[in-house]
């Protein structure tokens, strides 16, 4: 063979592989969606469709709209709190000379590699034992706890000492302490510290385990999924799936928004 | 006699185990153009950091407008600070800014707004009021920052390194516009610099550090002229030095003996003194017809054409640890592997025991 054939057949052999990958990543999603928008009954082929009538039983059921609401609160509110912890622990790691720091860096990060199982395991033991009821509270302070350290990750690794002579201006032009971060800082690491909290937003929107656990009467839209799923499979399952994907791919791409957005130089 | 403007007491400072000031005591004028000359590690920049309190010293005191200020923060001293690297808010306009350090006193917007135009058009970017800090050039970066830290009225501006992002043509421009600026507003400059050439052009006061020492202060012209230790003499501008040591002193005149031969020179020192001979490359004489003090012959080793002059370097024939620096017309015919005869005027040699 000629090596440009060769090549030819390289480049072919490549490209399958990448669809395969790409299909196996995407492939149960595609198939969510398409059978959300069945005409029919039961959410298996053949497709029926495209009709939106299960998403309008979707919006037509309280149970499934009050969710959502929910998890938009808490996604909101957790991820909020969490940006604004990580940013405070960020600043403090990276402008003050701490004992063990490094120590206490990777305490802060841990949080990461537990499985959200024993977070919530954890914190229902802790909860019952200080008298905190179940509730969409008890689920956003989960969130907080999984979120803090992934803000905190983000925010660090963008905090270069290049800031810290525009800190030393403003507290020179007379800036109290208070306002140097407000007026400086924060706006100046403002594509961090929206990247963490769009971040955060995604994985509180989708997280189940937590609020399963940690929920009881109001919860949250992933919980209540599950809950529709123990009846049984059916087209508004697929509906109300792609609504969450739908407004997942919406903070994501906020998020690369934010943290691919690179200052002018 | 008025109280200065500055008064540096004693002052020391420690970095762990590293000491970078070492007992520095420093006096600084109203109105004056300061320059802290010095190579990297020589606590210059320490100096300037404790006098805008981001540093406070491990002993000593420092006093601005008689108020011990050793212990002040920044943000409550009468100081504003110029960064090397302009540390400009990437977030704000221009005119936010230059009226940040207003905005912090409480002035209203208005007279904010009529204020840091003003400092703008005094640094010749009156235009930029409304552009972000990323939109204009290093220069104009500069003079951004110069009209931030002026505009709030200082009793002393200190400049860190001020002109070293820049480019030479540039530098040179600034600086000359950095002086006229000074002169206009009256303010106390203190400029920390390695650049010797930029020290002579700027500087009422030049002080020459090494080490976590002044070396030497004093108008730029006298520390050229008559520098006080070897470190000056080399540090602000070139000298070739010569050392030996005191043989005989009466009536004024002392005999420094030299590889290269005895000298008599004015002075009053005792016999027996190390010392060091120091000569500016403008008064070391090439040829047969030269100066009272002869100092031997040299073989040539390099000629540099530097436009207006030649910069010629030879080693002496008699010590080979002695290499001559001199500077000699461009029109001069002199080649590497040439022996000549070097001299120069007993007036024009500086006596150095430090």
């Amino acid at each position: 063979m000629r090596p440009s054939t060769v090549a030819k057949v390289i480049r072919i052999v490549s490209g399958l592989y990448a669809v395969a990958i790409y299909g196996f990543i995407f492939l149960p999603v595609g198939v969510l969606v398409l059978f959300s928008l069945q005409a029919t009954s039961f959410p298996i082929p053949p497709f029926t469709g495209p009709s939106l009538r299960w998403y309008d039983a979707v919006l037509a059921d309280t149970r499934l709209t009050s969710a959502l609401v929910n998890s938009l609160l808490v996604a909101a509110l957790s991820s909020a709190v969490a940006v604004t912890l990580g940013f405070l622990s960020a600043w403090g790691f990276a402008r003050f000379t701490l004992p063990g720091s490094a120590l206490l860096r990777g305490l802060i990060t841990l949080p990461l590699t537990v499985s959200y199982l024993i977070i919530g395991m954890g914190l229902l033991v802790l909860f019952n034992w200080a008298g905190v009821p179940k509730s969409l509270l008890a689920a956003g302070i989960g969130h907080v706890v999984i979120n803090l350290p992934l803000c905190f990750a983000i925010i660090y690794s963008q905090m270069g000492d290049h800031q810290i002579n525009i800190e030393r201006a403003a507290r020179d032009l007379g800036a109290p302490e208070w306002k140097v971060l407000l007026l400086v800082t924060v706006p100046v690491m403002a594509p961090a510290i929206f990247a963490g909290f769009f971040l955060s937003m995604t994985f509180s929107w989708d997280e189940f385990v937590i609020s399963f656990l940690l929920t009881r009467f109001d919860t949250t839209l992933p919980v209540e999924i599950w809950n529709l799923l123990r009846s049984g499979l059916n087209p508004k399952t697929n509906a109300v799936g792609s609504l969450v994907f739908a407004v997942s791919i919406v903070l994501v791409v906020f998020f690369e928004l934010m943290l691919l957005r690179r200052k002018p130089a | 006699m008025t109280a200065p403007l500055v008064d540096i007491r004693a002052v020391s400072h420690r970095f762990g185990q590293q000491t970078v000031l070492k007992n520095v005591s420093l006096q600084i004028e109203p109105g004056s153009y300061t320059i802290l000359l010095g190579p990297s590690g020589s606590g210059k920049t320490t100096l300037l950091s404790i006098l805008g309190g981001f540093v406070t010293p491990s002993e000593g005191k420092v006093l601005i407008r008689g108020e011990d200020c050793t212990t002040v923060p920044p943000a409550k001293r009468p100081t504003t600070t110029v960064f090397q690297d302009y540390a400009l808010f990437p977030h704000m306009s221009v005119g936010g800014n230059v009226g940040f350090g207003l905005r912090m006193q409480g002035v209203d917007a208005a007279t904010r707004a009529a204020r840091a135009r003003e400092a703008l058009a005094l640094v010749g970017l009156a235009a930029a009021f409304d552009k972000k800090p990323h939109q204009l050039s290093g220069g104009q970066r500069q003079r951004v920052a110069l009209a931030r830290a002026l505009v709030v009225e200082p009793a002393v501006l200190l400049l860190d390194e001020p002109l070293g992002a820049l480019d030479l043509k540039l530098r040179r421009q600034m600086q000359d516009e950095l002086k006229a600026i000074q002169k206009r507003v009256g303010t106390a400059f203190i400029h920390v610099t390695h650049d010797q050439e930029e020290a002579m052009a700027l500087a009422d006061h030049c002080v020459v550090m090494n080490d976590g020492r002044i070396e030497d202060e004093g108008p730029p012209e006298r520390v050229y002229a008559r520098p006080a230790t070897r470190f000056s003499a080399t540090f602000m501008g070139e000298s070739t030095l010569i050392s030996g040591a005191v043989t005989e002193a009466k009536d004024g005149t002392i005999t420094v003996a030299t590889q290269t031969g005895s000298f008599s020179l004015p002075g009053t020192l005792p016999a027996g003194m190390a010392v060091a001979l120091a000569v500016r490359p403008e008064h070391l004489v090439l040829g047969a017809a030269g100066g009272a003090i002869r100092l031997g012959t040299a073989k040539v080793s390099d000629v540099v054409f530097q436009g207006s002059f030649k910069r010629v370097l030879a080693a002496s024939e008699n010590d080979p640890a002695l290499h001559f620096i001199a500077r000699v017309p461009a029109a001069a015919v002199v080649q590497p592997g040439d022996i000549v005869a070097v001299s120069c005027d007993a007036g024009d040699v500086i006596l150095l025991t430090g």
